[in-house]
């Protein structure tokens, strides 16, 4: 039995629709975040993945990889900025309960 | 043909990605969620290492499992009251996301096992110099056709920029 490209496509694909799925039904923003967290994950194996079987002597999907965890930390450190924020001045953080700022 | 070790390996990582990043998406507590998102972080990295790159899975590791993680139990920590039960993380539209995670994953597993002759390909040998320390060090510094020096200027004006941002969103006025 071997490895296969599409062995490790499977997982992927699993953990990507949870992050669709907690990221439609949550309702904290942190859970949010982790379900995006999900997502960016998902992807990132997917990069790295392809790039193994399809291109072994280059690595142009590690560094895509390598650049995407950045962001994502940049990004996370931002976000849970801004719902630390949001809790210290309206004292909850449920997307429900925050609709000061909704038309 | 793989080593039994590798296939093993294998297993019990995939049974762990599918395992907790189920249970972080549907856990009533949501410490427990970002712990089960540790065991997916954690998984991840074993698969970069398996596929030969340690740097990455490193970096994986200290980022998301080291920095990442813990950025976010101080977040539940901060805006959660310990002691008091944890808040149930329920919508009532369980249904419709429900829906539309599985219509995403139906439409890309079928995609993936339509192309089962393309996904079948087996694990290549790798290059002994490919991904040696010091080739992601010139790809990363090089500015040739192939090198990387843009995205990694432009990433540490963009990690500069976040901790402006961080500084000032999280200053009390």
């Amino acid at each position: 039995m071997n490895l296969t490209l599409l062995m490790y496509l499977v997982p992927s694909l699993v953990m990507f629709g949870c992050g669709v799925y907690g990221f439609l039904t949550r309702k904290n923003m942190i859970a949010i975040m982790i379900s995006l967290e999900l997502m960016l994950n998902s992807v990132d194996i997917n990069f790295v993945v392809f790039n193994r079987y399809l291109f072994p002597g280059q690595l142009d999907g590690m560094f895509f990889t390598l650049f995407a965890i950045g962001i994502a930390a940049a990004e996370t450190a931002l976000a849970l900025a801004i719902i630390i924020n949001v809790f210290r001045v309206a004292r909850k953080v449920d997307i429900n309960q925050l609709t000061k700022l909704k038309f | 043909m793989e080593s039994v070790g590798n296939l093993i390996l294998y297993f019990v990582v995939a049974l762990v990605i599918i395992v907790c990043s189920v249970l972080t998406v549907t856990t009533r507590q949501i410490l427990r969620s970002a712990t089960y998102l540790l065991f997916v972080l954690f998984a991840t990295a074993v698969i970069y290492f398996q596929m030969d790159y340690a740097f990455l899975g490193a970096v994986q590791i200290a980022v998301y499992a080291g920095g990442i993680v813990v950025l976010f139990v101080f977040a539940i920590l901060l805006t959660h009251q310990p002691g008091k039960d944890a808040q149930q993380v329920e919508s009532t539209r369980r249904v419709l996301g429900a829906v539309a995670a599985l219509l995403a994953v139906a439409v890309c597993g079928f995609g993936l096992f339509s192309y089962a002759n393309f996904c079948g390909r087996q694990l290549a040998e790798i290059p002994a110099d490919a991904v040696t320390i010091d080739t992601i060090g010139r790809f990363l510094l090089s500015t040739d056709k192939l090198g990387y020096l843009l995205p990694f200027e432009a990433i540490s004006v963009l990690l500069l920029a976040c901790i402006i941002g961080g500084v000032v969103i999280a200053r009390r006025r």
